[in-house]
């Protein structure tokens, strides 16, 4: 049954500096159906972006995939040329990026910005076929066909980022990746946003991956959710599943740390730190810090365990049956 | 009720000619001193926060209005007074790493306070008195004394420089957006220091943000800045549970929930699209209101006294008592 | 110590301008050094040796036609030349500096006075400048004299790009925790902010040494140096005067052409390199 539209398999990447090789990205494993919102949520260093810039064939020295695939359809883009990755940019898979304002050029007006895309990927499209398709991917967007003649200073952050998401779903891709999409922005003009990328999934029949750190946007947003720690996939689930009985004990913690309108003045932070990605100690990166940790939890690192649609990565479940 | 800094009918403009921009508009606030609360100031970019904050510091000047320090003038303070109200007023800033001298390790901030206020007489009372503060604030000192800022992540700067404003021994504190560019998992840790220092150590806070989850959790007043002017303030269960006026329901409505179960909310959602302020005598939300009659694009609204302590500038409202000489919120 | 060694010789490949800069200077005070060592000094004064001789093992740099040992020359020119612009290039960083902070940090009257100033004389053309005050001085000119003269303008570019520094500097956020920690003005400047305008400092000083060198070099080829001294500027003078090139002395004129050649590509690259250590922004690689 080939619905899995995206597949990465053992993926690593790895930053090599002065220091060592920095583990980025250290043998994850997920797929991405058709159609569906996947959400990757970790905290800073966890190695989200890197998956996304890795799948978008963005990484450069000296960063490297070190090993793994990542599988759209039948192709490995791991080993593709720059050449054939560009013809896969932006018409199969759709990146917006972080900071995504800040990517639009300032003295280039917002038409020639979306028409520069679609001509890169075909020389023969007729000057009026790309002034109705870049109309009609500004209306996808909300945005009013006033704006493609517009400059990017002219426009508002909340106007700026869903340019970027238009010229993202330009072509019409497959898959759309969406790193930390609305960072920069207040919680008004975010939830638009993302109520805009939602209403264009559905149209287009796409598939998203959100990347972030946010669990309230991706509670609101994906239908799975993939939790990453210092470079490991730690739980994959329904999101609905996931935030009500969370199964490692990294997602327990987080959850239990975000302040929700619940319960006031009650503050559960997680002690300790991330660890370093150069020296990796051996077992489970979340030993220091896990309220639950075993000691093979210092020696052997926990394989990620599939049961009922639901996957962890901890020894708490290695002889337990999946429910 | 002395207050120990009171901003009063404070406008700031800045640029000039036709391209200024009025960052606060005729805004008052007052901060007493005793049962010192933790108020919150929540408002977007943009809505005049940050400019508030350094107002109150004493780093820019009021364009109209006065900044009080103890019920006096900043401007006419005296230079003795001036130092006093340096050392009593401190802040916590947003950028963990900013606020470091790179060429420094992190020990030389506490290092500056120590040896300015005399703290410590010998070079081992002053190793003690570090340590000291940083247990405090709860981090090991062992892993952040003796190293570069860029060595330690932005959940240990952040309060390194918590500890740092506590040994200054304030009478008053800003908090502008302290856990923004922090992790979530330590974001926590950092506010629960703040709380430990308001009820400890007696230390009105005023925590500055955009986001309402965390300034529903640590405070207990709040406050709404909307284009700097407030339009809603009170207790913090009366404005987040109960808000009257239709931009805060807008931004309690966007809050991305962490329940998949509660999605966001549906309901007549303002419009979004930003457009220039309108002229200086109607609301300024009627803009974006979904709400909007007449009225409110005639004169600017007062502040109506809807609950016990809970203000909104909203002619909804209009029913309700107007609230007298502008003094809003719990006194 | 030893990671330290390693460190810095890692980062000479990630900042190929910094190491062969330093490597050209290096060569050249090597030259002097060395050179001072076993060539006497009086051998350049004029008549001490036999005139227009080709090179040969005995002056391995020929002579000129006033009977100078050019090797000599070449030695002694080498250290005079740098030592003028040495002495202009800090004048006009420790004069620039202060009116550049003073500037930039207590702003109001203070800084409109030397930013008016500041802008009015870059247009000034400085050479014009000192050519004028040269030929009021005719006679009797020394190397110090020449440094001096060269360094009535060294103060102007050094300020306006320092003040900017400083002016960004301001607004930082260490600044204000300094100022609420309760600093004074004076010591936030010394202790917060020179520390790390020290790199930059020292960028702009090798510019300032290269600008002022250069000055000095076209003033004495114009005849407005010190006449009895034998720097590399005199020497292209003494070239001019007596058609050198006309009359395939080579070896007279080749060699200060080299010189200053070599000097001015070194203190070029070393003034890349430490710009780049300098502004993390243009620091390559991660």
């Amino acid at each position: 049954m080939n619905t899995q539209l995206l597949k990465l398999q053992e993926l690593q990447v790895f930053y090599h500096t002065d220091e060592g090789a920095v583990k980025a990205v250290d043998g994850v494993t997920l797929s991405l159906a058709k159609g569906e919102r996947l959400g990757l949520v970790g905290e800073s260093g966890c190695g989200k972006s890197t998956i996304a810039m890795t799948i978008m064939g963005l990484i450069k020295s000296p960063g490297r995939i070190e090993g793994g695939k990542i599988l759209l359809g039948e192709v490995d883009l791991t080993k593709l040329s720059e050449g054939e990755m560009r013809r896969l940019r932006l018409n199969q898979v759709g990146l917006i990026p972080q900071g995504a304002m800040n990517s639009l050029n300032p003295v280039s007006r917002v038409k020639d910005q979306i028409i520069d895309g679609m001509r890169a990927h075909n020389q023969q499209i007729s000057k009026r076929e790309l002034r109705s398709r870049v109309y009609e991917v500004l209306e996808s967007v909300g945005l009013r066909r006033g704006v493609a003649r517009m400059y990017a200073h002219e426009l508002s952050g909340g106007m700026k980022q869903r340019v970027c998401v238009a010229i993202a779903i330009s072509l019409h891709p497959q898959v759309v990746i969406a790193d930390e999409p609305t960072s920069a922005l207040d919680v008004v003009v975010q939830r638009e946003v993302m109520e805009t990328i939602g209403q264009l999934q559905q149209q287009l029949g796409a598939s998203v991956i959100l990347a972030g750190h946010d669990m309230g946007l991706m509670a609101q947003f994906v239908d799975r959710l993939a939790v990453m720690y210092a470079g490991k996939l730690v739980e994959i689930g329904p999101v609905k599943e996931l935030f009500a009985k969370p199964l490692h004990p990294y997602t327990q913690l987080l959850l239990a740390s975000l302040p929700g309108l619940a319960q006031r003045g009650v503050f559960r932070g997680i002690p300790g730190l991330t660890p370093s990605l150069v020296h990796v100690p051996p077992g489970c990166l979340f030993y220091p810090r896990c309220p639950q940790a075993m000691e093979i939890c210092s020696q052997e690192v926990p394989a990620l365990r599939e049961g009922d649609g639901r996957q962890v990565a901890c020894h708490l479940y290695d002889s337990e049956v999946m429910i | 009720m002395k207050s120990i800094i009171e901003l009063r009918n404070v406008t700031k403009v800045f640029g000039g000619g036709r391209s200024s921009t009025v960052a606060v508009d005729d805004f008052s606030l007052a901060v007493d001193a005793e049962s010192p609360p933790i108020k919150a100031l929540v408002g977007e970019s943009g809505s005049g926060k940050t400019t508030i904050a350094l107002l109150m510091l004493g780093f820019i000047l009021p364009t109209k209005g006065e900044m009080l320090y103890k019920g006096q003038n900043f401007q006419r303070l005296s230079r003795r007074e001036r130092r006093m109200f340096h050392r009593e007023v401190q802040a916590i800033f947003q950028d963990p790493f900013g606020v470091y001298n790179p060429f420094y390790k992190v020990d030389h901030v506490l290092d500056i306070v120590i040896a300015k206020l005399h703290l410590a007489s010998s070079r081992a009372e002053r190793q003690a008195l570090k340590e000291e503060a940083l247990r405090g604030v709860g981090i090991r000192p062992e892993e952040t004394l003796g190293h570069y800022p860029h060595q330690l992540s932005g959940g240990q700067r952040q309060r390194v420089t918590v500890a740092r404003a506590l040994l200054m021994r304030p009478k008053f504190i800003i908090a502008d957006e302290p856990v923004s560019m922090v992790d979530a998992s330590l974001r926590a840790t950092i506010l629960e220091s703040l709380t430990k220092l308001n009820r400890e150590l007696q230390i009105p806070i005023l925590y500055i943000t955009h986001d309402l989850t965390t300034a529903y959790h640590v405070c207990d007043d709040i406050t709404i800045l909307y284009q700097g002017s407030i339009v809603e303030s009170g207790g913090v269960e009366q404005v987040i549970k109960g808000p009257k006026h239709p931009y805060t329901q807008l931004l309690v409505g966007s809050i991305p929930w962490p329940d998949p179960s509660r999605r966001w909310g549906e309901g007549q959602v303002a419009v979004v699209d930003r457009e220039s302020t309108g002229a200086d005598n109607q609301c300024k939300f009627a803009p974006r209101c979904p709400f909007v009659m007449p009225i409110c694009r005639e004169r600017r609204p007062p502040f109506f006294q809807a609950d016990n302590g809970h203000a909104v500038a909203c002619y909804l409202c209009e029913d309700k008592p107007v609230v007298e000489g502008g003094k809003i919120g719990p006194c | 110590m030893n990671r330290r060694i390693l460190a810095a010789m890692r980062y000479t490949r990630r900042n190929p301008a910094l190491a062969v800069g330093i490597g050209l200077l290096l060569a050249i005070l090597l030259f002097w050094g060395i050179g001072s060592i076993f060539v006497p000094f009086s051998r350049t004064s004029a008549l001490s040796v036999p005139a227009s001789r080709v090179p040969s093992w005995e002056f391995p740099l020929g002579t000129d036609r006033q009977g100078r040992d050019l090797l000599a020359v070449m030695i002694a020119g080498t250290s005079l030349t740098l030592r003028i612009g040495l002495i202009a290039g800090f004048i006009g960083i420790f004069i620039g500096t202060i009116l550049g902070f003073v500037s930039a940090y207590y702003r109001g009257a203070v800084d409109t006075i030397i930013r008016g100033s500041v802008d009015v004389l870059l247009t000034v053309p400085s050479l014009l400048v000192m050519i004028l005050v040269a030929v009021a001085l005719k006679g009797g000119l020394t190397v110090e004299g020449m440094a001096l003269v060269v360094s009535i303008l060294a103060w102007v570019w050094p300020t306006r790009t320092i003040r900017a520094q400083v002016l960004t500097m301001r607004e930082s956020g260490y600044i204000r925790v300094a100022q609420l920690s309760g600093m004074s003005s004076p010591e936030i400047i010394v202790k917060e902010m020179m520390p790390n305008l020290l790199p930059y400092l020292a960028a702009s000083l090798v510019n300032a040494v290269a600008a002022a060198i250069l000055a000095s070099i076209g003033l004495e080829a114009l005849g407005l140096g010190p006449m009895e001294s034998p720097t590399l500027g005199m020497t292209i003078y003494w070239v001019l005067h007596y058609s050198a090139l006309l009359h395939g002395m080579w070896w007279w004129w080749a060699p200060p052409i080299i010189i200053i050649v070599i000097l001015f590509v070194g203190l070029f690259l070393l003034s890349t390199g430490l710009d780049e250590l300098a502004n993390p922004r243009v620091r390559r690689s991660v």
